[in-house]
């Protein structure tokens, strides 16, 4: 804790679990997005988040999370307009997604080239928030931090691969935290690690480079 | 370093010092953040500029909240300030009641405010410190530099109790907000480090209790208006100690207290909007009106 924290952060009102969390929330989405064109979101907000949307503009901010906004940004206030105006189309449904922080969003988004993903998370107040799932696989991370996603195949050695490139080819690089989950023993595994340091984008390509590893995302501080 | 678990940590070592809380804090901050002592000025600078144009924001005579339940309060007080010649509380009072309201109301209608300590309680530091500096003529410096005394009491309150109304009630937001803000303004007027300690004492203890319940559950009904009361008690909690009269219960252990209290809150009264004002007929009807039934 700082004295930032107190004294802000400078935030779009009225409220920093339903807007401001809300809009770090959608910046996850943006960060999977990574620039490739998108053509519509479906959002499912569960909780409290389903009874107070409307009036807190939680639809608004999370909507501008996925635009690419941040939470201090005034577009926030129009970005359902601003969604209309690029085309991107959105909807909203609330449901009790079972056994999920009380302010719970899912966001579905499909891109122009066909390519979909999913994102769960909640924002547990004071603006903080947690990834619970990418792609219906269980993650864990706040995004306070620079944040690497390596979707693979459960195959022994493929952690230790993945680690010891970090170590090695960048060795200042210190995981700060580390999650890993799996489908099914053999099926699709996602490790999340959380790292101190600000990872340049070539670790990327040579994580995704390593055998048996689908894709990797680096997801920077939200 | 600093630990900020205790008030008495920050007089002492002002005092022993020679220094005001402010000084002792940005110092301090640069050193664990690792930056100059000029980049975190200019950060508070720019924070407090945010709060000044909050206030211009909020007291459009057009203002009004997403939900549609409240707006224009800033502009309808600041107006009366005017007419009634200050009214019963005199024109100082009157305006900085004013500001807190039109920060709030900024708030509730999606625009953009320093969150100080929390968002539904971001009016009470701006109406206390603008009105400062716009009305009695204090030099930015020294408005800014009280801000850091403000996030320092801020900083032992949140490890010693808690920040947030899901925890603590309003007494944790409202009530912090304003024992911030008194512990400033008593540092602008240059007061001691021990009078900063027993006006935020003193804001706490006139606090303790407040529960969270707003109507429908937004930020707006009542944590608008209690903005205002919470400013009113920052003013007299300053007042009284820069007049010398000290804190019986020391500020750590009202802050203590206040965590018992808000721990033994029921959850109805803890932003759940299921107790209190959001509870009755008047509330329920209002959250009907929003949401629909």
């Amino acid at each position: 804790m700082n004295i930032f924290d107190i004294i802000g952060p400078v935030m779009i009102g009225p409220s920093s679990s339903h807007t401001a969390g809300a809009v770090r929330l959608g910046r996850v989405v943006n960060k999977l997005i990574d620039e490739r064109p998108l053509k519509e979101v479906v959002i499912t907000l569960s909780g409290s988040f389903a009874q107070t949307y409307k009036g807190h503009g939680t639809d608004k901010a999370l909507l501008a999370g996925i635009m690419g906004y941040k939470s201090y940004s005034p577009e926030i206030r129009d970005a359902l307009t601003i969604a209309d105006s690029l085309g991107i189309k959105y909807s909203f449904k609330t449901e009790n997604i079972k056994g999920a922080h009380p302010n719970t969003a899912l966001i579905r988004y499909y891109l122009k080239d066909g390519s979909e993903g999913s994102m769960q998370g909640a924002s547990i107040g004071g603006g903080n928030i947690l990834v619970n799932r990418i792609d219906g696989l269980n993650v864990e991370f706040s995004g306070d931090t620079n944040t690497i996603l390596v979707m693979h195949k459960d195959t022994p050695g493929v952690i230790a691969n993945v680690t010891n490139l970090m170590h090695w080819e960048y060795e200042s690089l210190n995981i700060s935290g580390f999650h890993l989950s799996r489908s099914e023993k053999g099926g699709d595994a996602i490790m999340t690690i959380e790292i101190d340091n600000n990872p340049p984008e070539e670790l990327i390509s040579d994580i995704r480079g390593i055998e048996h590893i689908t894709n990797a995302i680096l997801i920077r501080r939200v | 370093m600093l630990k900020y678990e205790s008030m008495a940590e920050l007089v002492s070592e002002a005092t022993k010092r020679n220094i005001k809380i402010s000084e002792l804090v940005l110092e301090d901050q640069a050193k664990s953040l690792e930056k100059s002592e000029l980049e975190l000025y200019e950060q508070m600078e720019m924070n407090f500029n945010i709060m000044r144009d909050s206030v211009i924001d909020g007291s459009r005579p057009d203002q009004r909240s997403t939900s549609g339940l409240t707006g224009g309060e800033g502009h309808i007080m600041s107006e009366y300030a005017k007419r009634a010649d200050g009214g019963l509380s005199g024109t100082f009072i009157s305006k900085a009641i004013s500001r807190a309201l039109a920060v709030a109301g900024c708030n509730a209608s999606m625009g953009k405010i320093v969150a100080a300590p929390t968002a539904g309680s971001c009016g009470v530091l701006p109406g206390c410190l603008v009105s400062l500096y716009e009305d009695r003529g204090f030099p930015e410096k020294d408005i800014v530099m009280a801000m850091f005394t403000a996030g320092a009491v801020g900083m032992v309150i949140a490890n010693r109790s808690s920040l947030a109304g899901a925890q603590g009630g309003c007494q944790a937001e409202c009530g912090s907000a304003s024992a911030m803000a008194a512990a400033a303004l008593v540092e602008v007027m240059g007061g001691t480090p021990q009078q900063c300690s027993d006006a935020c004492a003193m804001a706490i203890s006139n606090q303790m209790g407040l529960v969270c319940d707003p109507v429908a559950g937004l930020v707006e009904i009542p944590c608008i208006k209690r903005n205002v009361s919470s400013l009113m008690i920052a003013f007299s909690s300053a007042d009284m100690a820069l007049a010398g009269i000290p804190a019986h219960i020391p500020a750590d252990e009202c802050m203590d207290a206040m965590r018992e209290v808000g721990e033994a809150l029921p959850n109805t009264l803890k932003e759940t909007a299921k107790g209190g004002l959001a509870s009755t007929p008047t509330g329920q009807k209002l959250k009907d009106q929003v949401f629909g039934t």
